[in-house]
């Protein structure tokens, strides 16, 4: 049932796929970020994808473009799952890259797409208040991404040994 | 001394503003008027400054004037289930604006997983929803064997195996989140009592895992051991005696009418909302959606037993509490149908590329040595692919999305944390509420900060 | 070779002191939950007068640092450390409050002792609640003797000169600790 609704999404949007497989038993369309608002509201609208299951990104170090934002969706009715993935490039020391936002079609994207800005710096146009979550604010860098070392601290607050 | 007439000092202090309306109900008399004796018939006519009530409103119901305040909740605060912090906008006792910021937990889980092997990654994955180990690390298993595509090659015993111990963690869960809010709203004895049979399932799982807490039992491919030979007969005690203690704990609560008022249509939110908000688990079902993982995407051998999914109707604390206390009797039901019908049998899936070999093989055999060598330096060898798989959690919809690309160690590992996405609604629950009705709904809510912020 | 430090009077302070310990949990992790358990009925803390946990700095005096301290939450411990009134006792209860276990990345302070002086580090990931209460009686043990940091640093000893620091909450402005 997940492979009847990929292939009535391929049918509707034609020009708006990239690419689709079925690896694992996970039925997936890789769009075109241009399209995205358009896709997400003819899937909850006709298709019934109404609950938002899950929102994340990967970093594709040395591939370009070099993330991919992954929404993984669900129709509460049939129980059909579906995971469109939209493919964001990054120009090295430029802008953040930007995604249209969601929230506005499910609510739950909410603190999802803050999670990403926080930790690999997608930006998500639309958003209603985008700040870390996560991390603290005066947090530099973006940790998720494949080129922040996993021990880089930027501590708040030590101990000061010096008097001893 | 002489007392001046009464003043805006007192009702200044009273609302912290000087303006607003006069209101003072008795003056004090001064020395002469006691002197005098007129300070008694003074004291029984009520006083008021020259000038009050004339061209003002004096009804007395009139409110006062009052600021809102700006209240910092955590994020060290005494509710035992997470470390978070809520900034409050409170006008007098009523919530206006809630800014809930979770993070202070933050492991960063997901950046180990890129620097550790996949069955290294099991200790990070119990310490996710630390009260429901096991499900964390049977959710991550099974992940792995979607990339691998071996899901349907797990031994049928390590599968039941599976499911009889995510059980247990299942009621340790909510074991944990009844009596933790139980106490929270004042009902101490409750708590001990869980805390109590608490103390049995994780006695039971020492014995099965070797530790209390954080077992890092499964594997991909099966489990780490065998169950012990008296695992059944033990397990049957412990379920026997955790039923008298839950009726006793509902004798105490359910009809107690502190608990109650507290909890009965508190929070409450609308089978809609709760579905636009990314609600899974015993919160979306006390909304009225049946919605279990269990039930609608059979995994393991779930589809095997006969087992009910507890509906509330209402969506408020109470319903919570109730679905979570009728959940932990099906999962008793599940625990003994499992204990019935388990097959004997290899307890993992038995592929040198896969699972380690046993001992006697590796300190044997050279090829024993080797695999055990390859296997703890470079780990399960997964092709490049993506999977994600989802599984019942203690919260709700546990989900572990998994990107492999070739070598031993995931790629990425991002895990979808029930109670990360219910806490973005928390402000939704408590604004135009009470302060004090924060308390249950946190409670109710079960946010875990392992797993909110992973 | 353990030298008294104390006088008579100090004895019967500490005496006093250390059998009635108001705990304050600052809870954070996995360790609550062996917290809880230490705290419940089987494993009752109660019989080391340790029972009641007050949930504010200014009534306890020992510190129960549990579960891992992360960057962000740090400063939130510092400041409970101080507002806790004097003579104040720190536990790191678990690995990850002792050295910050086997977490090692970018946001998981690599024990408490980073931020706030300890007395007792109880390892252990989580501690049985046997490990916690021998802990708590050599906690107990080092209040008699006197050789808690609190006394330590009343009495002069080097030990006990230091405080902490904290830096200034600007971003760009942190040091960069690899």
């Amino acid at each position: 049932m997940s492979k009847a609704d990929l292939d009535k999404l391929v049918a509707q949007f034609p020009s708006a796929i990239v690419s689709t497989h079925s690896k694992c038993g996970d039925d997936t369309a890789v769009i075109r970020s241009e399209n995205l608002l358009d896709v997400m509201r003819w899937l909850k609208g006709s298709l019934g994808f109404d609950f938002l299951v899950d929102l994340t990104a990967v970093d594709y170090l040395g591939r370009d473009p070099r993330f991919e934002v992954v929404y993984h969706l669900r129709s509460m009715q049939s129980g059909s799952r579906l995971r469109v993935k939209v493919q964001v490039a990054c120009v090295e020391d430029g802008p953040n890259p930007t995604v249209d936002s969601v929230v506005a079609i499910w609510p739950a994207a909410n603190w999802q797409e803050r999670e990403v800005w926080d930790m690999f710096g997608i930006k998500f146009a639309g958003h209603p208040d985008l700040r870390r979550v996560l991390m603290y604010e005066e947090f530099i860098g973006h940790p998720l991404r494949k080129d922040y070392p996993k021990e880089k601290r930027q501590p708040l607050i030590r101990r000061d040994y010096s008097m001893e | 001394m002489a007392h001046s007439p009464p003043s805006n000092s007192g009702q200044a202090a009273r609302t912290g503003t000087s303006t607003g309306p006069q209101k003072m109900v008795f003056g004090m008399p001064t020395p002469d008027e006691i002197v005098s004796g007129a300070a008694r018939e003074l004291r029984s006519r009520p006083q008021f400054p020259p000038g009050f009530g004339e061209g003002q409103d004096a009804d007395d119901d009139a409110p006062l004037p009052t600021e809102p305040m700006t209240i910092n909740m955590g994020p060290s605060h005494p509710a035992m289930h997470g470390t978070v912090r809520i900034i409050l906008t409170v006008d007098g006792e009523t919530v206006k604006e809630a800014d809930v910021q979770v993070g202070y937990l933050h492991r960063c889980f997901e950046k180990e997983a890129e620097y550790a092997t996949y069955t290294q990654v099991f200790p990070y994955t119990d310490r996710l929803n630390y009260v429901s180990p096991l499900l964390n690390n049977v959710g991550f298993a099974m992940a792995a064997e979607k990339l691998l595509g071996i899901s349907d090659k797990i031994p049928e015993r390590a599968q039941f195996i599976r499911v009889i111990v995510g059980e247990i963690s299942r009621i340790t869960d909510h074991l944990t989140c009844v009596g933790a809010s139980g106490m929270e709203v004042g009902a101490f004895t409750p708590f001990l009592w869980m805390i109590k049979c608490r103390e049995w399932l994780w006695e039971l799982l020492e014995e099965l895992t070797g530790a209390r807490l954080t077992h890092s039992y499964v594997r991909i491919g099966g489990v780490a051991a065998d169950l012990t030979d008296n695992f059944s007969a033990r397990l049957r005690e412990v379920l026997a005696k955790c039923r008298e203690a839950m009726v006793d704990v509902e004798k105490l609560i359910v009809k107690n009418r502190i608990f109650r008022d507290r909890m009965d249509g508190v929070a409450v939110i609308s089978a809609e909302e709760a579905i636009a908000y990314g609600w899974t688990g015993p919160c979306l079902r006390s909304t009225g959606v049946p919605y279990d993982v269990r039930k609608d995407h059979p995994y393991l051998v779930y589809d095997r037993f006969d087992f009910d999914v507890p509906v509330g109707s209402t969506g408020d604390n109470y319903d919570r509490f109730a679905v979570r206390m009728e959940e932990i009797r099906q999962s008793m039901r599940i625990l003994e149908q499992a204990m019935e019908q388990i097959p004997a049998g290899p307890f993992k899936l038995d592929d040198p590329r896969i699972s380690m070999p046993p001992k006697s093989q590796v300190y044997n055999t050279i090829e024993g040595m080797i695999g055990h060598f390859k296997q703890i330096v470079d780990g399960v060898k997964i092709p490049p692919s993506e999977a994600y798989s989802y599984t019942e959690g203690g919260n709700g919809e546990l989900g572990f999305y998994l990107v492999s690309d070739g070598t031993g160690r995931p790629y990425r590992c991002h895990v979808r944390a029930p109670c990360f996405i219910l806490m973005q609604s928390v402000p939704k629950l408590i604004i135009g509420s009470g302060v004090a009705d924060i308390i249950p709904t946190f409670g109710m809510i079960n946010m875990i900060g392992g797993e909110c912020d992973r | 070779m353990a030298e008294n430090y104390t006088t008579t009077l100090e004895s019967a302070l500490n005496w006093a002191r250390k059998y009635s310990l108001f705990s304050y949990p600052f809870v954070t992790a996995c360790c609550g939950m062996e917290y809880m358990a230490t705290a419940a009925s089987k494993y009752d803390i109660a019989r080391f007068g340790a029972e009641f946990p007050r949930f504010s700095p200014r009534q306890a005096d020992l510190l129960f640092v549990v579960g891992t301290i992360t960057e962000k939450q740090a400063p939130a411990l510092h400041r409970i450390w101080v507002q806790m009134a004097e003579p104040k006792y720190v536990v790191a209860f678990g690995v990850c409050a002792s050295t910050g276990g086997f977490y090692q990345n970018y946001n998981t302070v690599p024990g408490c002792d980073q931020i706030v002086p300890v007395d007792v580090y109880i390892p252990g990931c989580p501690p049985r609640p046997e490990q916690v209460l021998d802990g708590l009686i050599l906690l107990q043990k080092k209040i008699q003797d006197g050789t808690t940091w609190v006394q330590r640093r009343d009495r002069g000893e080097k030990h006990g000169g230091e405080w902490v620091t904290p830096r200034a909450r600007q971003p760009g402005h942190l040091p960069i600790i690899s």
